[in-house]
């Protein structure tokens, strides 16, 4: 509780890419768009957790021809590297799930959820 | 959709992507990056080729890359190197650090203007991922390339 | 009915996220950095490696790094088996 929302600009980003990506999941009939809505709400879990270990004026924490004033003043380096996990993780799901939607229109002959559920077989 | 100004531009292109790669993995102990980062950028250049050149070409053109054994190398060198760490220690430890190897020279301490034969287990972990995830990801396009020119083979 | 009942779960998470977003720590300032510190003042040394996330991702949580590799293995290879229908001969 630190009176203005507008410092945390990014966490309010994070937010509405949040709501956008649980509107599509939840709204959208068409699979490829849910595949999308998944992408998006993937990209603000990682933006979250980069924002979250952002040291304020800090640096990038590579010690290759840094600035001289950057040795006390880091970002944290953990949520960048787990943040680097779950990008390559998510490209895989991704992947996994257009090649299932790919097998569903072909058996089905459409992507919308309802009618998938609708004609079986 | 394969016309000469995406042929001719994707000539020019693709050298300098498939390079940039390379560095990106070779330095990941240095600068930003590493082995993932730069099998992506790897793996875009690649793709870039597959989607620019109709299918017999592509065909021709992958027919003799081992995709496959590319992966099975990455994930099997990261095991082994990770297994260099029983000499004494536990698995993963940072053995070739400080040895004298390749790659095996003392870091100083501090800001430094970096040194490429640096890094012990660290670059070799590098290479290997950035092999497995390049060859992960292209045979991923790849894959879908092919199953989506098969239906529309007038593009 | 059921249209109306996700959208109240929907506004309902909305202002939720507007909850937690009011009431979260300000941007720049994060709570607990012990870990982060020691990373940073002790991976030149224990790692030998300039790149701080390089030390992370492959040195302090290698582990995390192998089932990352894993997975990625495991999603190449369900793509392959969910299309071997349609690819044919190919690969």
């Amino acid at each position: 509780m630190n009176g203005s929302i507008f410092v945390n600009f990014p966490f309010i980003v994070v937010a509405v890419l949040l709501a956008l990506g649980f509107y599509t999941i939840g709204f959208k009939r068409n699979l490829i768009k849910v595949v999308i809505g998944v992408e998006i709400l993937e990209g603000a879990v990682n933006m979250f957790i980069v924002a979250l270990g952002y040291v304020k004026g800090g640096y990038a924490p590579i010690y290759t021809q840094a600035p001289p004033e950057a040795v006390g003043k880091m970002v944290l380096p953990t949520p960048q590297a787990l943040t680097l996990t779950s990008i390559v993780i998510g490209v895989a799901v991704s992947a996994l799930m257009l090649a299932f939607a790919v097998n569903i229109y072909r058996h089905y002959g459409t992507l919308d959820v309802t009618k998938i559920r609708r004609l079986r077989g | 959709m394969t016309t000469t100004i995406i042929r001719t531009t994707t000539k020019i292109l693709v050298p300098l992507i498939l390079v940039f790669g390379s560095y990106i993995i070779l330095h990941g102990h240095l600068t930003p990056g590493g082995g993932f980062q730069g099998g992506a950028v790897f793996a875009s250049g690649l793709a870039l080729l597959i989607v620019a050149n109709n299918k017999e070409k592509v065909k021709e053109l992958f027919n003799k890359v081992p995709l496959s054994q590319l992966e099975s190398i990455g994930a099997l060198g990261f095991l082994g190197i990770g297994a260099l760490g029983f000499m004494g220690y536990t698995f993963l430890k940072n053995v070739i650090a400080n040895s004298g190897f390749l790659f095996g020279a003392p870091t100083p301490k501090g800001i430094n203007p970096g040194y490429l034969n640096t890094g012990g287990t660290l670059s070799y972990l590098n290479i290997f991922v950035g092999t497995k995830v390049l060859a992960g990801l292209t045979s991923i396009v790849l894959i879908f390339f092919l199953i989506l020119r098969r239906e529309r083979d007038e593009w | 009915m059921r249209r109306a009942l996700g959208l109240f779960a929907f506004l309902s998470f909305i202002v939720f996220i507007i909850a937690v977003n009011i009431s979260l720590r300000p941007f720049g300032e994060p709570p607990h950095t012990e870990m982060d510190n020691y990373f940073i003042e002790h991976a030149q040394e224990e790692a030998s490696a300039n790149n701080v996330v390089t030390s992370v991702v492959f040195d302090y949580r290698g582990f995390d790094t192998l089932g990352e590799a894993t997975v990625l293995f495991t999603a190449v290879s369900g793509v392959l088996m969910a299309l071997r229908h349609y690819g044919g001969k190919e690969r």
